[in-house]
């Protein structure tokens, strides 16, 4: 976002200073792709808020439907992250900071959920832990039961949003000097000390940025979830099926929930942004 | 006493050499970049793992191949110093100090301990600072505390000035030498520059190519270079042809690319040899004057560049092989030296000498 900002500064200033001589058809070229870029990406997002006003919003949020899909989604993506931090994180340090044979083929599979269809992931989920699924039995042995329940909406969106995470998470760990890692342990810090006081703290921006993109992923699933959880008012209907299953019968209903959701991935993205430079500017 | 044996294979490079570096001395490993110098340090830090080895401080095995013993790094306690530095970017100053303090401190100690540290180095004020807001020199010191705040059992110091500029370099070489006399632990430190490891180092170990290929104080090496390399590297100018004894006993060397060297040479060399002579022993004439005196080195020799170094003026010369001379500014003011001028090089058979290439 800030990248973007920034390149907007750098062509407008460009733009000005062609001004200043000739007009270069080619600065003027790359303001206008970026105004339309910009209209197109924005325009949605605008145009929810446009059509709702403060008081449809705090409309929607009376709704008993709205407010028991936003709970849901709140809660099922906390624990996804949670799960996709603390697994993700050192699995992301292992592939940033060791040689092994075969690493670039893990660093692909772990990879592979980011390119595959939402109704893929489903499909692959249901085969893989549902109840006839490659899983399945041992799952029911352990009295474990995640089709159609809560649980499932929090596997499907680990399943999706945790290669966002562990992708940043490797770049931010590579990007820290390796000397900083070796200079810790020779003053006397082990592996996990230089992990949680060195390498962690350093690849804070990297992974708060990771952790930021996982968040809104996690919050839009819509396909996965809808295929391996269903769509239960209270118990598996998120934010996203919610706004699916009112926009036929109440649109305007539908757009205040989106204005919502918009409003809340948004607060997510800022403060996950805040917090990890707010930490690293304390240390 | 820090005593190591390795022999590793890092990338292209064979590492193979043993030292022993008394407790309170500091020996300069010195040789040209690729050398292996820092694969050493790593060694003995246990960043890095030879394929045989033994390296034993104090008393203490830290590693011994032959009997699978390798102590982790955060185990063996060595004061590492890195070339940048490696300060954590993250953290200010003295957090970076406290860093290295034990773990057994109570918190509020630990400020106290690590702002003591930095004050020893002068850097007390600047304890809140964070890395990147410090220059290079302030950055060394705030390594060196860093360093010492763990106790290290041995100082490792990778090239400790060669991130600094000229002016600062000098002044930390100072202060650095006065540090690493009153350490009672052993300490290893590496450098591309034998004028550094002279100033710095009890002794003086030059490695080539993965191996060490003399030891012994910066003025023996200077003195007697091993090798056209050892004396290449003290920067003695070196110069390379064929040697033959002559009727007298003196060594005559035929210079690739013309001219001749006479020596006294201590025993017969024969063959492809290099001669080395210092560059303050080489004296500058006029072109075209009269030998005299008792210089019976003589080579007609083409400026190629004159620079000032403090209060004196090193002359580069061309034979055709390169030599240099080095002269007071007011003889090279009366002699007109520019580059392209022409000139006689002198200097006494008894100021040269033979070296194996």
């Amino acid at each position: 976002m800030s990248r973007a900002a920034g390149s907007a500064r750098r062509i407008s200033r460009a733009a000005g200073s062609a001004r200043g001589r000739r007009p270069s058809w080619f600065g003027a070229l790359l303001a206008l792709a970026l105004a339309v870029a910009l209209t197109f990406l924005t325009l949605p997002v605008v145009a929810i808020f446009v059509h709702s006003s403060p008081g449809e919003l705090l409309a929607a949020l009376g709704d008993p439907a709205a407010r028991d899909a936003l709970r849901l989604s709140i809660e099922t993506t906390t624990i996804a992250i949670a799960a996709i931090l603390l697994v993700g994180t050192p699995a992301a340090y292992l592939l940033a900071t060791r040689a092994f044979r075969g690493r670039a083929l893990v660093v692909t599979l772990v990879e592979l959920p980011l390119v595959l269809p939402p109704a893929v992931a489903g499909i692959g989920l249901l085969a893989a832990l549902g109840p006839n699924g490659l899983l399945g039995g041992a799952l029911q042995d352990a009295g474990i039961q995640l089709v159609l329940q809560t649980a499932g909406v929090v596997v499907a969106l680990i399943f999706v949003a945790a290669p966002f995470h562990l992708r940043a998470a490797q770049a931010a760990f590579a990007a820290v000097d390796r000397r900083w890692l070796e200079a810790s342990r020779t003053l006397g810090a082990g592996e996990a000390r230089t992990f949680a006081r060195v390498a962690v703290p350093a690849a804070l921006p990297g992974l708060g940025a990771g952790l930021a993109l996982a968040w809104g992923r996690a919050l839009g699933e819509f396909g996965a979830t809808l295929m391996f959880a269903g769509s239960f008012r209270g118990i598996t209907q998120t934010a996203p099926l919610a706004i699916y299953a009112d926009f036929a019968t109440d649109f305007d209903g539908a757009l205040a929930l989106s204005a919502v959701l918009v409003a809340v991935s948004g607060a997510l993205l800022l403060s996950t942004k805040l917090l990890t430079h707010d930490a690293l500017a304390r240390a | 006493m820090l005593s190591l044996a390795l022999e590793a294979q890092v990338g292209a490079l064979r590492l193979d050499l043993a030292l022993a570096v008394a407790d309170g001395e500091c020996l300069a490993l010195a040789g040209p970049s690729g050398a292996g110098k820092t694969s050493v340090l790593r060694a003995v830090a246990g960043l890095l793992t030879p394929a045989r080895g033994r390296v034993v401080c104090g008393g203490e095995t830290w590693l011994d191949t032959a009997a699978r013993v390798e102590l982790a790094p955060e185990r063996r306690r060595c004061g590492y110093v890195f070339q940048d530095y490696a300060l954590f970017g993250h953290l200010s100053a003295w957090r970076n100090v406290a860093y290295g303090l034990p773990r057994e401190l109570a918190r509020r100690e630990r400020r106290t301990a690590a702002i003591a540290l930095l004050e020893r180095f002068g850097m007390a004020a600047l304890a809140d600072a964070r890395p990147a807001t410090l220059s290079g020199g302030e950055r060394q010191r705030v390594a060196l505390a860093r360093a010492l705040a763990a106790r290290p059992r041995a100082l490792l110091l990778d090239e400790p000035l060669a991130a600094l500029d000229a002016r600062s370099a000098a002044a930390a070489g100072r202060e650095l030498a006065v540090l690493l006399r009153e350490l009672q632990v052993p300490a290893i430190l590496v450098t591309h520059d034998f004028a550094e490891a002279a100033l710095l180092g009890d002794a003086v170990a030059v490695l080539d190519a993965g191996r060490i290929v003399q030891r012994g104080s910066a003025a023996e090496l200077a003195a007697a270079p091993a090798s056209a390399f050892v004396a290449d590297l003290t920067g003695a100018v070196v110069l390379r042809g064929r040697a033959r004894r002559d009727a007298e006993g003196l060594t005559r060397v035929l210079l690739d690319g013309g001219g001749e060297v006479v020596a006294l040479a201590a025993h017969a060399e024969s063959g492809d040899v290099a001669v080395a002579v210092h560059p303050w022993e080489i004296a500058l004439e006029p072109a075209g004057s009269a030998p005299a005196g008792s210089a019976r080195n003589r080579l007609e020799v083409e400026v190629t560049s004159v620079t000032a170094l403090g209060n004196r003026v090193r002359v580069g010369l061309a034979a055709p092989q390169p030599l240099a001379a080095e002269l007071t500014g007011a003889s090279a003011a009366r002699l007109g030296l520019a580059p392209g001028a022409r000139a006689v090089a002198s200097w006494k058979a008894a100021a040269t000498r033979v070296l194996p290439r």
